[in-house]
């Protein structure tokens, strides 16, 4: 049951180690796209900013699994939040509501895609700067937006 | 619960649970007619075909839809208009053998990228208007039915029997069956249904059916609606949206269907197969990220859904109060948001179609019924919406439990609960004054705020009762004045005044007395009065942003030739105002929101392939709009005369309601008709009454003047000739019968401004016949 999740994998950066080579992109790509294309074809995006690395992903926190009207999106057993491309009819909800933009659309596809913590990204990082760490769902549980809505009336 | 992160199989709705012996059912049903067909794939948003099916003979027929039927007439209401054209006849009435129910989808109906894109265009013969009355419905059949492979679908003829007609896609089969063991009620006729034509016991094979049904009060009274479902995954039922306006269910009802099932086998985010699918993400996806950082400072429909507006409407004076006497109450705050926030269950996504994360479909599940055949049980309400809160304070119901009882009991009796709720209102009010009284009304002691007695009166409703005020009173409004004028029981004017329906059919919920642009918003219409043409209270009464006759009729140009545009298509009107871009307010046009106006040009040109600009929309909308027009015209109910509403609508019919808001009433005899405050002082209320009725009414004529004008009419409301050509219509049948309407018109004098006009003021032409020299 998917209520017996209490852990979560989840994608850790070290920016101090990071060189911006672009393979954890690439490797990504290949994992969606079969492409090492990378950019928006990979569901992380590592970027420059004030001199420092940073990186653009998924943090399994799941507010997207209430906005799916055909239940594509589910936590899985490792706490990983999964799109089920068959199921998943390509209205971008999920796409639009979360909130860092961690869910992903290609022009490819009509269905978005996201960080699965597959790990291909740690294993292509030449500098070890990507691992993939366990943390606690209740840690990530945020209130969702209709409490918000009212609360902020 | 009410957190989100609800895994979907965990959630509980805590409803009553029923088995049925699906066996059984199906075993009883008798196949009348089985037809198999090849299923059209959907190009660019068209399945190209629409699909007649007539259940007299029992025949199936499919038909092609040509590129000039789709150039001049769009899709959904524009084609529903058309087949309507081809199959009525002038004298065709809501139970003729050839009225029929058209179900019709639109270019756009079932892309899932963009909230609102999920609705069907129903339309029929009414009962209460005796013309064409469309209304729009979300639920997933509209989507379904084009993906099963048609546009648009007809019903025509009767039955003999009960009966369900099933479109299966998967199997490329359609049948008319008998069923004559399946529950009545839409919330258990559902679903049944949906349960025993799902291919397999899964909630995902529940989820690919949709079901079109009525019920007993449809079986009863001129009010029916259909209902639409949309299997919920999360809540496990299939819930239900409301074709609710002029009396669907009822023509449903009598020609004996007993429900309409459509399965689909596959469903994704290309079913459409639109010309530029990201571009749809893309347009689709800005919206949604507007919703999620706005919409909770705005509408806040993601929450409430309309019923935000309640507490609105209220500081307005435009919330309906006993029979639109009074716009506010004491009690109304009994009945805000709020209240119903804390019954609705926070469960999300909550919208009718898929990707409508504006998500209004809100619900209360486990709802313990307190009335009728199913009280103790537990079910699961959709709603309320405002309009139906709206008929509460119009009843005085001011108990959020009783309106969700009466949303509840009208939809699974598939009773529109506007038309009811207005009604109800009415007859309280008579009831008030003694016009009618508990003999009068079968033992039914109908005064405001007995919610017992209006739970009574509709169930009588469902079950037939015989009576005198139970067979007329559910045929609404107008065959109740007529009674009771006929009985001699009231002063013929009150009950003229006071009874809130036009062309028959009953007002929606706004008080309009102080917005002449919104009185035109509800008379100057083509179904009767509603407000899904035009909203026009605050431009006109709060921000007096359209002070001129000329002013207002433009915007009754725009408005409503802009929302039927998204009849047209499929969609629903509310993402397009109900949440804003952050700098709408400035924009050159804020009303219109440009924005979203953009929006719909992309989402249009991304489906079709065509590449057409925001005036192209207004002209497909121009074209269908006077086409339902003429066919007004042509079934005897077009004209100045048919677009007359009641004066309550416009001021304070008795000397109770000018008291309540009598400075206001004083000022404008002083400020508006130019008396001096000496002499309004010295006028008896009665004299004050009889002077703002003459002024009022005066006011409303001079609006249709410059509203026809506008439209192209002729000054007695016909669509011209010429105006009709413009538009591209060359259909012979069409043109010669306007010309012949025009022409008696003429013969009657009536090619004439309807308006006084004095000194100083002007009609729209000098020339009342201006079109003549187009």
């Amino acid at each position: 049951m998917m209520t017996s999740v209490e852990t979560i994998k989840k994608l850790k950066f070290y920016p101090d180690k990071c060189t911006g080579c672009g393979e954890c992109e690439r490797a990504c790509s290949q994992v969606h796209f079969k492409t090492k294309e990378g950019g928006d074809k990979s569901a992380l995006q590592i970027t420059k900013k004030e001199g420092t690395y940073r990186i653009h992903v998924c943090d399994q926190r799941g507010l997207c699994l209430d906005m799916c009207p055909v239940g594509a999106l589910t936590r899985r057993k490792n706490g990983v939040v999964w799109l089920d491309k068959k199921t998943c009819i390509g209205c971008q909800a999920c796409v639009g509501f979360c909130p860092i933009n961690a869910m992903k659309k290609a022009r490819e596809r009509i269905e978005p895609f996201k960080c699965i913590s597959c790990g291909a990204c740690v294993r292509s990082c030449p500098q070890e700067a990507l691992e993939l760490i366990t943390v606690h769902l209740e840690d990530k549980k945020e209130i969702v937006y209709h409490e918000l809505g009212v609360k902020n009336k | 619960m009410t957190q989100g992160q609800i895994p979907i199989t965990d959630y509980k709705t805590g409803n009553t649970q029923y088995t049925w012996n699906l066996k059984k059912l199906k075993e009883t049903h008798k196949v009348l007619h089985e037809y198999t067909y090849h299923k059209n794939e959907v190009k660019r948003g068209y399945a190209d075909k629409t699909l007649l099916i007539d259940i007299s003979s029992n025949t199936v027929q499919e038909k092609n839809v040509s590129e000039a039927m789709k150039e001049l007439f769009t899709g959904g209401r524009g084609f529903g208009l058309k087949l309507l054209w081809d199959a009525l006849a002038p004298a065709t009435r809501w139970d003729s053998e050839d009225n029929e129910i058209v179900i019709t989808t639109g270019p756009l109906c079932g892309i899932t990228q963009y909230p609102g894109c999920g609705k069907s265009i129903c339309l029929t013969v009414s009962p209460s208007t005796d013309i064409i009355c469309d209304s729009n419905v979300g639920g997933f059949f509209g989507p379904y039915l084009k993906f099963a492979g048609f546009d648009a679908l007809e019903i025509r003829g009767k039955a003999k029997e009960d009966i369900v007609i099933v479109i299966d896609a998967e199997k490329g089969k359609i049948t008319i069956e008998t069923a004559p063991l399946e529950e009545k009620n839409s919330h258990l006729l559902n679903e049944q249904l949906t349960s025993l034509y799902a291919t397999e016991d899964t909630d995902k094979a529940r989820q690919k059916v949709s079901v079109v049904s009525a019920g007993q009060g449809a079986d009863h009274s001129f009010w029916g609606c259909l209902n639409f479902s949309f299997y919920d995954i999360r809540r496990k039922v299939p819930r239900m949206k409301q074709a609710g306006r002029g009396g669907l269910g009822t023509v449903f009802r009598n020609k004996r269907i007993k429900a309409v099932v459509v399965k689909i086998d596959k469903l994704d985010g290309l079913s459409n197969n639109p010309m530029d699918p990201h571009k749809l993400a893309q347009v689709g996806t800005k919206i949604h990220q507007e919703i999620r950082e706005l919409d909770r400072y705005q509408c806040n429909m993601r929450a409430v859904g309309t019923v935000h507006l309640v507490e609105i409407m209220d500081a307005y004076d435009i919330l309906p109060c006993e029979n639109y006497r009074f716009g506010s109450f004491p009690k109304a705050p009994r009945i805000y948001s709020p209240e119903f926030f804390k019954r609705f269950t926070k469960v999300i996504p909550d919208g009718c179609w898929h990707g409508c994360t504006l998500a209004c479909a809100k619900t209360v599940d486990g709802f313990t019924v307190k009335t009728g055949p199913y009280k103790g049980q537990k079910v699961t309400v959709d709603g309320p919406e405002y309009e139906t809160v709206g008929c509460g304070a119009n009843m005085g119901l001011w108990d959020p439990d009783w309106i969700l009882e009466f949303n509840f009991y009208c939809d699974t009796y598939g009773m529109d609960t506007i038309s009811t709720g207005t009604a109800i209102a009415f007859y309280m009010e008579m009831y008030e004054y003694g016009i009618l009284n508990k003999e009068r009304c079968d033992g039914l002691e109908l005064c405001f705020g007995n919610a017992e007695a209006v739970m009574d009166f509709l169930h009588r409703i469902a079950h037939g009762e015989k009576g005198e005020f139970l067979s007329i009173a559910p045929r609404g409004i107008r065959r109740v004045k007529d009674w009771l004028i006929t009985k001699e029981w009231g002063d013929t004017k009150l009950i003229e005044d006071a009874g809130m329906e036009s062309k028959g059919l009953e007002f929606s919920e706004y008080v309009t007395k102080e917005s002449l642009a919104m009185q035109g918003g509800y008379g100057l219409t083509l179904k009767g009065p509603q407000h899904d043409e035009a909203w026009l209270i605050f431009m006109d009464m709060v921000d007096n942003a359209i002070p001129s006759f000329k002013d207002k009729a433009e915007a009754l140009h725009y408005f409503p030739m802009w929302r039927t545009w998204f009849g047209l298509n499929g969609l629903c009107k509310l993402p397009w105002n109900d949440i804003e871009p952050a700098n709408n307010a400035e924009t050159d046009e804020p009303p219109k929101v440009p924005e979203h106006v953009q929006n719909y040009v992309d989402l249009l040109n991304a489906v079709t392939g065509k590449n057409i600009d925001k005036n192209d929309l207004i002209l497909q909308s121009e074209r269908c709009y006077n086409w339902q027009r003429a066919m007004n015209v042509w079934m005897g109910r077009g004209r100045r005369q048919d677009d007359w509403i009641p004066y309550r609508s416009m001021g304070p019919v008795t000397e109770m309601e000018y008291i309540s808001r009598k400075d206001r009433y004083d000022q404008q005899l002083v400020e508006k008709m130019g008396l001096t405050e000496k002499y309004v002082d010295g006028l008896m209320i009665n004299d004050k009454i009889r002077l703002l009725y003459n002024y009022r009414r005066e006011q409303y004529q001079k609006l249709a003047d410059a509203v026809y004008y506008r439209r192209g009419w002729t000054p007695n409301g016909v669509p011209t000739i010429q105006k009709m050509k413009k538009l591209g219509f060359a259909d012979k049948k069409m043109l010669r019968m306007l010309e012949k309407k025009i022409e008696e018109d003429e013969k009657a004098g009536l090619n004439v401004w309807g308006g006084t006009y004095n000194k100083g003021e002007k009609p729209p032409s000098a020339d009342a016949h201006y079109w003549l020299k187009w």
